[in-house]
């Protein structure tokens, strides 16, 4: 009984870790035979309690071996050691071309992904952030409590920008009207029309513009600045400064200064020219003191001290005081950070906007770059495995664990800083194609540190995750086993792997489903029916032309125009609204809000609306000129079913509803229709005339012969035309390039998840290439390998896809509310993508698969 | 003559490293001393002084085989060098010659 006691083996493990390194071996065991001694003279207890004290008395815990080996250590990084790894490294990616592509090109172009989306995001939050006081600067709003929730406005009445300079000077540094305008620039002979804003003195000071020539002072009412481009183009190598400038229907004015254009990320961007308001207002100066027409952007620099909310709520009531407006609209600041970024209000509060891209587009990029870093993780693991001997050499010829580990970690930083270069080349060589397409002047980042330590923080990081495996994991290999050839690996290893594989696909599955319904949603609102005909239809500015008349009855003649028409503003907008139209039976506390626009006769015919119920104007009847066509959200609105006849009053005047038109989509196609209202109104100003060419003649022969008659009636103006259907189309610019950018972004998501598949398909038949041998031997079809080696991939992108749709489905509705005029989502959206995803993999894993199979069983099984 | 710094127990470990002949180690050598001197010696205390000579190059150690007794670790056997075999008889000569001033009966002092 007592042969067999033995000591306690926490004591004998302490010894082992905490006794002299030197003398371990021949204490151990000493203590051990004395153990035995003990055990015989005293009892295995008291043996214990003997053994116990004295391992405590033989701890050494801070001795230090001084056993000095016979070969030295080589140090860790040593040069030759370095040189060593990278050549093996270079070795084996030469060795195995195929991964080593995939693996890099991977992985690029994953970091190529992030890079652009990074800059696209860096660029969007950098907005306006150039401006030299942009934490102070606002623009100041009005929110007008409306029957479907508060509305928020820009314009406002010119006066309320004098009252708050007046009353709040404490808080505001600058206050200023500023209001943009498009105008004809006249210098001797060059003309230019561009589009600038004639504001109040304090504008240029409130922007901090950088002057190049003159100074900022807008005093004068007769001054003006101009941009340096505006004033090369007009003045080319003359001084502009004091020269007379023609800013339009002959209202001279003297330059005063020349600043440096604003920034392309700028809000004030394009802004060709800054005029005094008062230069404009020469010929209407009642517009300064009128607190009714609200038509002007009002922008405030604070003071240092101030705080946007707290100011906000100071001024919050000023403009009911002024106006009187039984609407009783609020005031409040919009700073200037918000923009660009939160520019949709939702019931008078700034929420949405591009942010939600910004948003969207990052969480793509680092999906797409997750998926890049899966693939490398994926395969340099799987690979690894066959790189077991290489150790097991490494290991007998004396490497320790740190050098085995610093060989993998440094390879796989090699093949990561590859990649970022290959990455960087080609951001470098997609950027300008990418500018284009996200409409940016992005450029790389060289000089921002946060560039540079984002991009190396990443590319260690990925580097010494995908290198961790192979180098922790294998490094602690028994050569005796590697060798033998004995390494099991288990279940458990491939097992991450496959999570890994289901997470690409998830994300891949996703990223298709979303691109199909994004690009469905922009044909949906493009299919929808417009209620008229935008084909050959053009549109003119027209804000300084008279004669209309004569000029209609010249270009009928021509015969290059089928009909023209005179509106307020063109088919695709509407510019000016009501909110004080009364109706027989109306609720007097509504607040309906209707769209206005004032057409000559021919409006209807020229664009083609169809007529449901009544007439469209004439200009036979006089009685017309007090006459409203509605549109069918109108009629709706109103709540009479056939109004044809009733009485609408409006500025204290009697109109007539002579008619109903079918809705026109004027405004955003993916809104519902705004009721509308039509009326041939004398006395407001036409802005556009809209021209329905003539179809049996070339666009282009037409357009030369309507430039001749419109440079015959007014010679000052350039001709400056837009078509209908282009305009239309700039509408769904904004989805379109969101579309476009998903979808590049999701094949790119799939590209790169089907080239860590293909990798590791053809890893899995290099791995199994005996048992195919075998198999095919006892009499397996080429059909039941191919099936074999494509089951295993094929679930799991069967659990991905089941993953994949709920997030998708959830995601995209979500999106989708946003929009009033909406697509559906309909289930064969969701079969497609997964049947695609299904495809794909079958293509990708078959190849390889397929190539196992048919490989000849002799040779698969005498290969060793 | 050279002054060898030994002391009293390094000495008895050191003759019973000789005496042994090659064979000695640290348990061993403890029974050993604890049996001839009846005096309790500990292993670390043997161990210590095993070091030091080994420091001092009067002995030299070598691994010997693995026994199943001590779970198959070796022994650290010590031998005694050239100089440490010089050093004992170096002392024992010094001894001989002192005792040799002896008288055969010398007076005792009475306490």
């Amino acid at each position: 009984m007592n042969q067999h006691s033995q000591p306690p083996r926490w004591a004998t493990r302490l010894l082992h870790w905490l006794g002299h390194p030197d003398t371990r071996e021949e204490v151990e065991g000493d203590l051990l035979e004395l153990y035995a001694h003990w055990v015989r003279t005293h009892g295995p207890r008291k043996a214990n309690w003997h053994y116990t004290l004295s391992v405590l008395r033989l701890l050494r815990p801070l001795a230090k071996s001084r056993h000095v080996p016979e070969y030295t250590t080589p140090f860790l990084l040593s040069p030759d050691m370095l040189r060593n790894y990278v050549k093996i490294a270079w070795r084996n990616l030469i060795r195995h071309k195929v991964y080593s592509a995939i693996n890099i090109g991977g992985l690029a172009v994953g970091m190529a992904v992030a890079m652009l989306i990074g800059l696209w995001v860096w660029d969007e939050l950098s907005f306006n952030k150039s401006h030299p006081q942009y934490d102070r600067i606002a623009q100041v709003l009005e929110n007008q409590p409306l029957e479907n929730g508060t509305q928020t406005f820009e314009s406002l009445p010119f006066p309320l920008s004098t009252k708050l300079r007046r009353s709040y000077a404490s808080d505001f540094k600058y206050v200023a009207v500023a209001v943009p305008m498009d105008i004809t620039l006249a210098y001797n002979e060059k003309k230019l029309t561009k589009n600038g804003r004639f504001s109040e003195a304090a504008f240029p000071e409130l922007l901090t513009l950088t002057m190049l020539k003159g100074s900022r002072k807008l005093t004068d009412p007769t001054a003006v600045l101009l941009a340096q481009s505006t004033s090369n183009v007009l003045f080319g190598a003359e001084d502009p400064i004091n020269k007379i400038v023609d800013t339009g229907d002959r209202r001279m004015a003297k330059v005063t200064g020349v600043y440096e254009d604003l920034p392309r990320n700028s809000q004030f961007n394009g802004t060709a020219f800054i005029a005094p308001f008062a230069l404009l207002a020469t010929s209407s100066p009642g517009i300064m003191t009128n607190w009714k027409s609200s038509s002007f952007p009002i922008y405030v620099q604070l003071n240092p001290a101030s705080r946007f909310e707290q100011v906000s709520a100071k001024i919050s009531h000023v403009l009911y005081e002024g106006s009187k407006d039984p609407v009783k609209p609020t005031l409040f600041l919009w700073p200037m950070r918000q923009w660009h970024l939160y520019a949709d209000f939702k019931n008078g509060v700034a929420g949405g906007g591009r942010v939600q891209f910004v948003w969207l587009f990052s969480i793509i990029g680092i999906f797409v770059l997750l998926l890049a870093c899966i693939n490398f993780m994926n395969l340099s693991t799987a690979r690894s495995q066959k790189r077991a001997k290489e150790v097991g050499i490494r290991k007998v010829v004396g490497s320790v664990r740190g050098q085995l580990i610093s060989q993998f970690l440094s390879e796989s930083v090699l093949v990561v800083a590859v990649a970022f270069i290959l990455s960087m080349g080609l951001v470098w060589l997609s950027l300008s194609w990418f500018n284009q397409l996200a409409n940016k002047q992005m450029a790389m980042l060289w000089t921002e540190p946060l560039f540079w330590l984002a991009a190396f923080g990443f590319s260690l990081f990925t580097a010494l995750i995908a290198g961790s495996y192979p180098a922790f994991y294998l490094s602690s290999f028994r050569p005796v086993k590697v060798l033998k050839g004995v390494v099991r690996v288990g279940r458990l290893v491939a097992l991450p792997r496959q999570l890994l594989v289901v997470l690409q696909f998830t994300v891949s599955v996703t990223l298709i489903i979303g691109t199909i319904i994004v690009f469905r949603q922009i044909q949906h609102a493009k299919n929808r029916p417009i209620g008229y005909n935008r084909n050959g239809l053009i549109a003119i500015n027209t804000s300084s032309l008279g004669r209309y008349d004569a000029l209609r009855l010249d270009l009928l003649q021509t015969g290059a125009v089928v009909n023209m028409a005179e509106s307020s503003n063109p088919t695709t907008d509407v510019w000016s609204s009501a909110n004080n139209l009364d109706w027989r039976g109306k609720d007097s506390n509504r607040q309906a809000m209707f769209g206005t626009v004032s057409v000559s006769e021919d409006f209807g015919k020229t664009i083609g609306w169809t007529i449901k119920e009544g007439r469209g104007f004439s200009r036979k009847l006089t009685t017309d000129s007090l006459a409203f066509v509605f549109n069918e959200a109108a009629v709706k609105l109103i709540g009479i079913q056939h109004p044809v006849g009733e009485i609408i009053r409006w500025h204290d005047k009697e109109f007539t509803v002579i008619g109903v038109v079918h809705d026109l989509v004027m405004q955003s196609p993916f809104e519902p229709v705004k009721p509308m209202v039509f009326m041939m109104n004398n006395e407001r100003t036409m802005n556009t005339i809209t021209i329905k060419i003539n179809p049996e003649q070339g666009a282009g022969e037409a357009l030369a012969t309507i430039r001749a008659v419109f440079q015959k009636y007014n010679p000052t103006v350039p001709f400056d035309y837009k078509f209908a259907d282009q305009e239309f189309a700039t509408k769904f610019s904004g989805e379109e390039r969101i579309g476009n950018l998903a979808s590049i972004f999701a094949i790119l998501a799939v590209f790169i998840s089907c080239l860590g598949l293909f990798g590791l398909a053809s890893f899995m038949a290099e791995a199994r290439t005996k048992e195919i041998g075998v198999r095919k031997v006892l009499g397996a079809s080429v059909v039941n390998l191919w099936s074999l080696l494509s089951k295993d991939f094929v679930v799991l992108v069967g659990i991905a896809f089941c993953i994949a749709t709920p997030i998708a489905y959830y995601f995209l509705n979500n999106w989708l509310q946003q929009y009033q005029y909406r697509t559906e989502i309909t289930w064969w959206i969701f079969v497609v993508s997964g049947l695609g995803a299904l495809g794909l993999t079958l293509l990708t894993v078959s190849y390889q698969s397929i190539r196992a199979a048919l490989m000849n069983p002799v040779k698969s099984l005498r290969s060793e | 003559m050279k002054r060898t710094y030994l002391g009293e127990f390094e000495e008895i470990v050191l003759l019973l490293v000789a005496a042994l002949d090659g064979e000695g180690y640290g348990l061993g050598l403890t029974h050993k001393i604890n049996e001839e001197t009846d005096r309790a010696v500990r292993l670390n205390q043997v161990h210590a002084a095993l070091h030091r000579l080994q420091e001092k190059g009067m002995v030299a150690s070598r691994l010997g085989d693995p026994t199943p007794e001590r779970g198959g670790r070796r022994k650290l056997l010590f031998t005694v060098t050239a100089y440490g075999y010089q050093t004992l008889q170096d002392i024992k000569n010094l001894r001989t010659q002192l005792w040799s001033d002896v008288p055969t009966s010398p007076n005792l002092a009475i306490v």
